[in-house]
C-alpha cells in the first residue's frame, strides 16, 4: 500500500519556510556578538527538521545540503567551533540558497544546481577549514575570498618591498593534546621543512613536580618561520591539533613594521585555523577585494528570492496558522453552542407558559454564545504583525553592510494583531520605505559623529493600534527630509511652480510624486524616483494613508495608518458614572485607589497625584466627558489609571474598575464621525456600546 | 387596429407619468407636527433603547447604539430642529435612515415621537418651504405638502444628518 506523499508537501514546503525563517533570525541574533546557545540550538532544530522532511519526502539535494550545514552547526553547539562571522555569512548565504532550492521544488521547477554546488562548497571549505584551494575565480562566499585576501596581502607586500616574509606561531595545546596522539615535535619538524624556523618554549605553566601528570602537556611554544609560504600550509600542519590547542598563527615581515602590521592576520581567540578568514580588513586593498565580493553576493541571493517568494506567498495565501489557543476557545463556543440548543429544544418538546422565562433565558445565552463565537472567527483571521516585521532584520543587515553604514534596527509592537489581508499587501511597501531609510535616511558613520550624533543609527519600526486604524511607523534618526532641496529639486523637474510657497507638510508630500527623487546617484537600492508613489497608492488601495514627519538633521518619521475594521486589542474597562469606557491595556501603567484628599491642586485647578516621587497630572473623566458623577464620585473615592503617553505619565480619575476583556474595535467613524479622545468603538458583552479612549487624544484634548 | 396600439400606449404613458410623479414618504410626528422623509432612505424602525452618550458633542446627538454590530449614532430631531425636548417613553421610535454625502453613506438613527403612515404624494403638488426669514432655518426642509387638509413638513435627510465635521485638532498628531 503505497500513500500520496504530495498531499502533505504543501504541509511540508510551509514548516521549511518556517524554519528557514527562524533559521534567519537565529542567525542574524549571533551576529551581535553574545554566543547564546540557545539561539544555535533554534538554527540547528530548524536545519534538522529541514533535513528530516526532505528525506522524507525525497528530495534528496535538499537533505544533502542541509546535512552539512547541519555538521557546521552541530559543531558550532558543541563548542567545538567559535562562531565567526564568515562562518554566519556563509550559513546565511545557504539560507537563501535552501530557500530558493526549496521554492523551486515547491513550483516543480528544476533546482538551479550550480548555485547550490555553490553554497556547498564554501561550506564544506568552512567545514573543513582546509581552504587550501580557491576553487572558483569568483568567490561564492565569504570563504574564498578571504582565502584571496591573504594572497593579495602578499602580492601587496611583495610588489611594496623586498623583505623577508614568514610567519610567527603561537602555538598553546590544551593539556590532553599528547592523548589524541600529536607529538608536537613531529609537527615543528614538519614546519622546519618549509623554511628557516626558530623555536622558543614557555615553560610556566609546568605545575611543581609532585602535581606533574605525565600525558599532560603544559609547555606552549611561539615559532617563527621565515619564507613565502602559503598559510594553507602552515595550517595544515596543525590541522590534526586543530581542536585541541589554542593557535596563532600572524604574518610579518622583517625590516619594515608598516606592511607587517596591516598584512598581519591575527587571530585573537580562534583556535580553529577557518579563521584565518575572519580577517577580511587587514590591508585597504585586500579589504575591498573582500567586502565587495562577498557582500553583494547574499543580497543578490535574495534578490533572485524574490519573486520565487512572491509566487510562493501567492500559492500559500490560501492556508492560515493559528494559534491553537484561538481554535480552543472556538471548539469550546461551539460546545456551549451545542448545550444551549440542546436545552432549548428540550424546553421546546413540552412547552407551557411557565417555562417562558426559561426558554428567553436560553435565547439570550444563545445569542451571546454566538456572538462570541463570531468574534473568534473574526480573531482567526487575525496574525501578529511580526510576519511582516520578521524579514527586516535580515534586510537591514544586508543593506547596512553593503552600504557601509551601522544601523540598528528595533521591532515594537511585533505582536499587534492584523488582518491576514492587510499584513500580505503592506509587506512590499514596508521593504520600500525601509530601504529608503537605510539608504538616504541613515548618514555614513563618518557623517553622523561629524553632526554629533551616535555612529550607529537607528531605525524603528513600531505597530499599534489606534482606533479602527492600525498604525506602522518607520522612525528613523537619520539626516531628515531637506525641505529646501526638495523644493528645488521640483521646480527643477518641472512639478512645481518656482514661486511656490509650501509648508512643510507640502513640501514633504512631493516626494510622493511619480518621477520624484532627489538622491545624487541612483543606487541599486533606491533613487530612482519610481516608487514612493507606489507606496502611497498600495496605501491607499488598502484604504490608508501615509504622512511624513521630518526634521532637518534629527531624523524621519513615516506613518502608515490602515484601516482595521477587525482590530482586537485588550482593554481595561472602567466605569464613570453610569459610562462604561475601555482604556487600551498597553497604555496602563498601574491603577491606585485613592480619595480625593490625596490630590494636590496647582492654581485651583490642575490637579496632581504623588505617585511615589513624582507629581503626575490628573484628568477626571467625568470632567473632561461630561458625565454626570454618581454619589462615589461625590464622596471622593475613585480609582486612578496611570497611563503612558510618550514616556509620559499621566492618571485618569475614574469611578471603578470592571475588569479586564479583549475588544473588537468597531470604528466610529464608519456612521459617524472621529470623536476627541476616543479612538474607536466596542460592544459590550450585553450588546451595549462602549468607547475606547484613545489616551494621547485624550490628553491633548484636556490640555486645552 | 394601430389607434389600439395608440390608445394602450397613451395609457401606459399615464401610468408612467403617475409613477415618476408620485413618490412615498414615511410620515412620523414631532410636537403635533407632521413632518416626512423619503421612504427609500428608511432602512428600518425601532423602539427607542438606552444609547451610550458620546462625550462633548452637540445635545441632539445623543449617542451611539449598535445595530446588529455597526456602530450607529442616534440623532434626537426634536432637538436638532429647536423643538422642546419630552422624555423618552415606551412609545417614542427611532427611525434608521441612510444618508450620503460626497463621500460615504451612513446609517443613522432618528428619534421621533411616532410614526403615522406611508404616504403617497404627488411631486408637483410639493410646494417649496417659505422663506421664514432667520426665525426658522429651512435649510433642512425640501417642501410642504397638503394631506387631507394636514401639512407635511417633507424633510432633505443628507442636509438634515449632515455632521459638523469638528475641526481637526489633532492634525498635528498624525
Amino acid at each position: 500500500m503505497s500513500i500520496d506523499m504530495s498531499q502533505f508537501h504543501q504541509v511540508f514546503f510551509e514548516e521549511c519556510f518556517e524554519g528557514l525563517e527562524s533559521m534567519e533570525s537565529g542567525l542574524l541574533n549571533l551576529d551581535t556578538g553574545a554566543i547564546d546557545s540557545e539561539v544555535i540550538n533554534t538554527i540547528f532544530r530548524g536545519a534538522h527538521s529541514i533535513k528530516g522532511g526532505s528525506g522524507t519526502f525525497g528530495f534528496t539535494d535538499v537533505a544533502d545540503f542541509t546535512h552539512i550545514m547541519e555538521t557546521l552547526l552541530d559543531e558550532m553547539r558543541d563548542g567545538r567551533r567559535q562562531v565567526t562571522q564568515p562562518a554566519i555569512d556563509v550559513l546565511l548565504g545557504s539560507v537563501d540558497c535552501l530557500r530558493t532550492m526549496l521554492t523551486s521544488i515547491q513550483a516543480e521547477e528544476s533546482v538551479d544546481s550550480a548555485a547550490v554546488e555553490k553554497y556547498k562548497t564554501a561550506l564544506e571549505i568552512e567545514l573543513t577549514g582546509s581552504a587550501s584551494e580557491p576553487s572558483t575565480t569568483t568567490p561564492t562566499a565569504a570563504t574564498q575570498p578571504a582565502h584571496d585576501n591573504a594572497e593579495t596581502v602578499v602580492v601587496v607586500a611583495d610588489e611594496d618591498m623586498v623583505e623577508e616574509k614568514g610567519w610567527k606561531i603561537g602555538f598553546c595545546p590544551y593539556l590532553d593534546l599528547l592523548k589524541t596522539g600529536n607529538d608536537p615535535v613531529r609537527m615543528f619538524r614538519e614546519l622546519a621543512e618549509l623554511g628557516e624556523y626558530s623555536v622558543s618554549v614557555n615553560t610556566n605553566d609546568i605545575p611543581p613536580f609532585s602535581k606533574l601528570d605525565p600525558e599532560e602537556c603544559n609547555l606552549s611554544w611561539a615559532l617563527e618561520v621565515i619564507g613565502d609560504i602559503p598559510e594553507s600550509e602552515i595550517r595544515e600542519i596543525f590541522n590534526w591539533v586543530e581542536g585541541d590547542c589554542e593557535l596563532d598563527i600572524q604574518s610579518f615581515t622583517k625590516k619594515t613594521a608598516k606592511p607587517a602590521s596591516e598584512a598581519k592576520i591575527t587571530e585573537p581567540e580562534a583556535p580553529p585555523p577557518v579563521q584565518e578568514i575572519e580577517q577580511p580588513k587587514p590591508a585597504p586593498i585586500a579589504a575591498k577585494a573582500v567586502d565587495s565580493p562577498s557582500a553583494p553576493k547574499p543580497q543578490a541571493a535574495q534578490a533572485d528570492n524574490d519573486p520565487s517568494k512572491a509566487s510562493a506567498k501567492s500559492a500559500a495565501s490560501n492556508s492560515i496558522r493559528v494559534d491553537t489557543t484561538k481554535i480552543d476557545t472556538l471548539i469550546n463556543m461551539v460546545g456551549e453552542v451545542v448545550i444551549t440548543q440542546s436545552m432549548l429544544s428540550l424546553i421546546g418538546e413540552n412547552f407551557t407558559m411557565d417555562k417562558l422565562a426559561q426558554l428567553k433565558r436560553g435565547l439570550a445565552q444563545l445569542e451571546r454564545h454566538i456572538r462570541d463565537m463570531q468574534q473568534s472567527v473574526m480573531n482567526i483571521r487575525m496574525v501578529p504583525i511580526s510576519f511582516v516585521f520578521s524579514r527586516f532584520p535580515r534586510l537591514v543587515h544586508d543593506i547596512s553592510t553593503k552600504l557601509g553604514k551601522k544601523i540598528e534596527l528595533k521591532l515594537v509592537g511585533e505582536s499587534t494583531e492584523v488582518d491576514k489581508a492587510v499584513v500580505e499587501l503592506i509587506s512590499d511597501p514596508l521593504v520600500h520605505l525601509i530601504r529608503n531609510s537605510l539608504d538616504h535616511g541613515i548618514e555614513m558613520p563618518a557623517e553622523r559623529i561629524a553632526a554629533g550624533k551616535p555612529e550607529t543609527g537607528t531605525i524603528e519600526l513600531n505597530a499599534y493600534h489606534r482606533g479602527g486604524h492600525i498604525v506602522i511607523e518607520i522612525i528613523d534618526n537619520g539626516r531628515g527630509l531637506n525641505k529646501a532641496k526638495l523644493i528645488a529639486k521640483a521646480v527643477e523637474k518641472g512639478l512645481l511652480d518656482e514661486n511656490a510657497v509650501l509648508g512643510d507638510k507640502q513640501a514633504f508630500e512631493l516626494i510622493f510624486m511619480p518621477g520624484f527623487s532627489t538622491a545624487e546617484s541612483i543606487t541599486d537600492i533606491s533613487g530612482r524616483g519610481v516608487g514612493m508613489d507606489v507606496v502611497r497608492r498600495n496605501i491607499q488601495s488598502l484604504g490608508g494613508n501615509i504622512e511624513i514627519i521630518s526634521e532637518l538633521g534629527k531624523g524621519t518619521t513615516i506613518s502608515i495608518h490602515l484601516p482595521l475594521t477587525l482590530a482586537i486589542i485588550d482593554g481595561q474597562s472602567v466605569a464613570v458614572g453610569d459610562e462604561i469606557y475601555i482604556v487600551p491595556l498597553v497604555s496602563i501603567k498601574e491603577s491606585i485607589n485613592i480619595t480625593e484628599s490625596m490630590l494636590n491642586k496647582i492654581a485651583g485647578k490642575g490637579e496632581t497625584y504623588r505617585l511615589r516621587n513624582l507629581y503626575i497630572p490628573i484628568i477626571r473623566m467625568h470632567e473632561i466627558f461630561n458625565v454626570q458623577p454618581t454619589d462615589k464620585a461625590n464622596t471622593g473615592e475613585g480609582v486612578i489609571v496611570v497611563v503612558e503617553r510618550q514616556g509620559v505619565l499621566c492618571g485618569l480619575f475614574v469611578d471603578e474598575l470592571l475588569g479586564p476583556q479583549q475588544v473588537v474595535v468597531k470604528s466610529l467613524e464608519t456612521n459617524y464621525r472621529r470623536v476627541q479622545g476616543v479612538s474607536g468603538a466596542t460592544i459590550l458583552g450585553d450588546g451595549s456600546v462602549a468607547l475606547i479612549l484613545d489616551i494621547p487624544g485624550l490628553v491633548r484634548y484636556s490640555n486645552r | 387596429m394601430s389607434e389600439e396600439l395608440k390608445t394602450k400606449g397613451d395609457n401606459q404613458n399615464r401610468h408612467n407619468k403617475e409613477q415618476v410623479n408620485g413618490v412615498q414618504y414615511l410620515s412620523f410626528t414631532l410636537a403635533n407636527e407632521e413632518y416626512g422623509v423619503d421612504i427609500l432612505r428608511v432602512q428600518e424602525i425601532r423602539s427607542w433603547e438606552p444609547v451610550s452618550r458620546i462625550p462633548n458633542v452637540p445635545h441632539y446627538e445623543k449617542g451611539v447604539v449598535n445595530l446588529r454590530g455597526s456602530i450607529v449614532p442616534i440623532i434626537d430631531l426634536r432637538e436638532k430642529l429647536g423643538i422642546k425636548f419630552t422624555e423618552y417613553t415606551p412609545l417614542t421610535v427611532v427611525v434608521v435612515l441612510q444618508t450620503s454625502d460626497e463621500k460615504k453613506t451612513r446609517t443613522m438613527g432618528v428619534v421621533v415621537d411616532s410614526v403615522s403612515d406611508v404616504i403617497t404624494l404627488d411631486k408637483t403638488k410639493i410646494q417649496d418651504a417659505p422663506d421664514f426669514g432667520a426665525k426658522i432655518s429651512n435649510e433642512f426642509i425640501n417642501g410642504l405638502v397638503s394631506l387631507n387638509d394636514r401639512m407635511v413638513i417633507l424633510l432633505d435627510v443628507d442636509k438634515l444628518l449632515k455632521l459638523e465635521e469638528t475641526e481637526e485638532q489633532d492634525a498635528g498628531d498624525n
